[in-house]
């Protein structure tokens, strides 16, 4: 796979978010919504657990990866531009890759600036170890924050392969926007109602596109290897599909 | 250097391109020619890599789309009908992410002054795609086709929608690139294939129904059997007298009136120069000729009409048409139908592809 190529596209959809709004537009929602969240789940609630921070922190990924995702493909498509890139030597996969590579880039590094956030807590844990007189800890824990950071981020991955997945089905941002939305908040969802459900049957299946479930043990500070399997085959599945779409396409 | 082979698509049921072959040379510039729907963009887009055949084999350079995509489509520049241009990058950031995006390894600002130069977008480098004028564009998109050096341009449809002048600068670009790259071009205005290109291909309902090189047919059409003679004399009866000749086949009178003088439209049998003996009859009736005028054939009408030969008509045939009172002369469906069959006869000859896959 020609990985100039790759990165040509990378660099332009990178560039792309941020010569229209949507790139600035996205980092604001998310920045302002980490921050009121760190606000009211951690300072408000005098608590260092950082769990309930970064659970609702994906509950605005139905609102933002949307953002990210819904021109990718369709504007293309719409605009006709996809013949330039699949008349150029690039591979399809290549040019998924590169597309899915710059929003994942973008998004990983709002969340990583969004970290921003735990210097208030860590600044506070400062002063109340100095007055404190025990040995516990006091502060957020490391492994925890670092868990769910990574947790967070393979769940963006999944979602932006949805999105893209979606985006490449449609002309139309607006509709690869809409089904996206409902797309990734009935990923989250049906964690929460699937207890609910009587049938173990209906459970189980359910619980295959269950994105939160498998967040839980990341929350706990542990790093759950089959939970990382599954975020990376879901990602991977979708990217797949996009490219089969085009391929279908070509020879529809 | 391209070599189409029985090249068939199907759209589900609907068959787009149905078994087309053709060959051309290297430094060719051949003009792709077709009512709409007839399967230009279909086999062009195929040809670019964008579609992929239903059956048959296409080759650039020797190679197969199929086995090596990436090669072919390193060896080809293509302009698809609506120029794929991001709007909101300015053209320097557009020609830049094209160069990138094939991957090519000459040197940048060289190259892409250089394909300025030809194009000349230099004057509109650093502005924004979205404001340029659909003349502006449409060069743009040139330009992009043109990075990386391309030994083979396609064009689908490249002066529709500009003005006059800016299609006159583009076939004359066009006719520069010629001079050493293969061009293939895809319209369907005639003059615009009679004043650019080597070599017609007529395409009708996915088959090539006319593969020519635009010298023969120009030749063939400049033969002159056709007039618009004035005569001074009373319309009725020279009409009648023109009427019974059995060197005329084809009579009509024209609206123009010149003085006493009226026009009549005059076809000659075929092969027979009937002008010196008109001028004799005449001169011996008293009815002087004051005027001659050979007009050779249209060249679209023969186009029409091999069109109409092998379709129904219906879909190419100008509702204007009619109200000109004129449809294709018997000299043009003559030809017309050399052309469809030496062609017929051509395509016969191709050998049959046995496929491999």
């Amino acid at each position: 796979m020609p990985t100039y190529t790759m990165f040509a596209i990378f660099k332009k959809e990178l560039r792309a978010y941020f010569i229209s709004p949507v790139g600035y537009v996205y980092t604001g929602i998310f920045l302002a919504a980490a921050a009121l969240i760190c606000a009211y789940t951690t300072i408000q609630q005098a608590s260092y657990s950082t769990t309930s921070y970064f659970q609702y922190m994906i509950f605005t990924f139905i609102i933002l990866i949307p953002l990210l995702t819904m021109r990718l493909f369709s504007e293309e498509r719409k605009m006709r531009t996809e013949q330039l890139l699949l008349t150029a030597p690039v591979s399809i996969t290549g040019m998924v890759f590169g597309k899915y590579l710059a929003a994942l880039s973008l998004f990983v590094a709002t969340v990583l600036v969004s970290c921003i956030n735990f210097f208030p807590l860590l600044s506070y844990a400062i002063t109340e170890r100095s007055s404190a007189s025990s040995n516990a800890h006091v502060g957020p824990v490391g492994g925890q924050v670092l868990g769910c950071l990574i947790g967070v981020i393979l769940i963006g991955a999944c979602f932006i392969a949805v999105g893209l997945f979606i985006s490449s089905l449609t002309e139309s941002q607006l509709s690869a926007a809409v089904i996206t939305v409902a797309a990734i908040a009935v990923m989250i969802l049906v964690g929460i109602f699937n207890q609910y459900i009587g049938s173990t049957v209906v459970r189980t299946v359910l619980d295959w596109i269950s994105v939160l479930n498998r967040f839980d043990r990341f929350a706990y500070g542990l790093f759950d290897f089959s939970a990382l399997l599954y975020y990376l085959s879901i990602s991977g599945v979708f990217l797949f599909l996009t490219v089969r779409v085009y391929e279908k396409r070509r020879w529809g | 250097m391209i070599k189409i082979d029985h090249l068939v698509k199907n759209y589900g049921t609907n068959c787009a391109v149905d078994d087309v072959s053709f060959e051309i040379a290297p430094g060719e510039i051949v003009g792709f020619l077709g009512p709409n729907g007839a399967g230009k963009s279909t086999t062009m887009n195929i040809l670019a890599g964008y579609l992929s055949s239903t059956a048959g084999r296409v080759m650039v350079d020797g190679l197969n789309v199929l086995d090596e995509p990436l090669e072919v489509k390193r060896r080809i520049g293509y302009l698809p009908e609506q120029p794929p241009l991001y709007l909101d990058m300015t053209v320097e950031e557009y020609l830049i992410f094209v160069y990138n995006l094939k991957g090519c390894t000459m040197n940048r600002t060289k190259h892409l002054e250089e394909i300025c130069d030809v194009v000349k977008i230099k004057d509109v480098y650093k502005r924004v795609i979205r404001n340029l004028s659909k003349g502006y564009r449409q060069r743009v998109g040139i330009a992009q086709a043109l990075i990386g050096n391309p030994p083979v341009i396609i064009f689908d449809e490249p002066t529709v929608g500009l003005d006059p002048k800016q299609i006159i600068e583009i076939r004359n670009l066009i006719r520069t690139l010629g001079k050493d790259h293969t061009v293939i071009l895809s319209t369907h205005i005639l003059q615009e294939v009679q004043a650019v290109c080597d070599r017609i291909i007529i395409i009708n309902k996915g088959k090539v129904v006319a593969d020519e090189l635009t010298e023969n047919i120009n030749r063939v059409a400049d033969g002159n059997r056709r007039y618009r003679v004035k005569i001074c004399g009373p319309q009725r009866e020279v009409m009648s007298m023109l009427n019974d000749r059995s060197d005329i086949s084809y009579v009509e009178a024209l609206p123009a009136r010149d003085g006493e003088a009226y026009t009549y439209l005059v076809e000659s049998a075929p092969n027979i120069d009937m002008r010196k003996s008109l001028f004799y009859t005449l001169a011996q009736k008293g009815w002087p000729m004051v005027g001659m005028e050979a007009l050779g054939m249209s060249l679209e009408d023969i186009f029409i009409s091999i069109v109409d030969k092998t379709g129904e008509g219906e879909r190419v045939r100008k509702p204007g048409k009619a109200r000109r009172g004129r449809s294709a002369t018997d000299a043009e469906k003559d030809l017309a139908q050399a052309i469809i069959d030496s062609t017929a006869e051509a395509q016969k000859n191709i050998a049959p592809y046995e496929g491999e896959d």
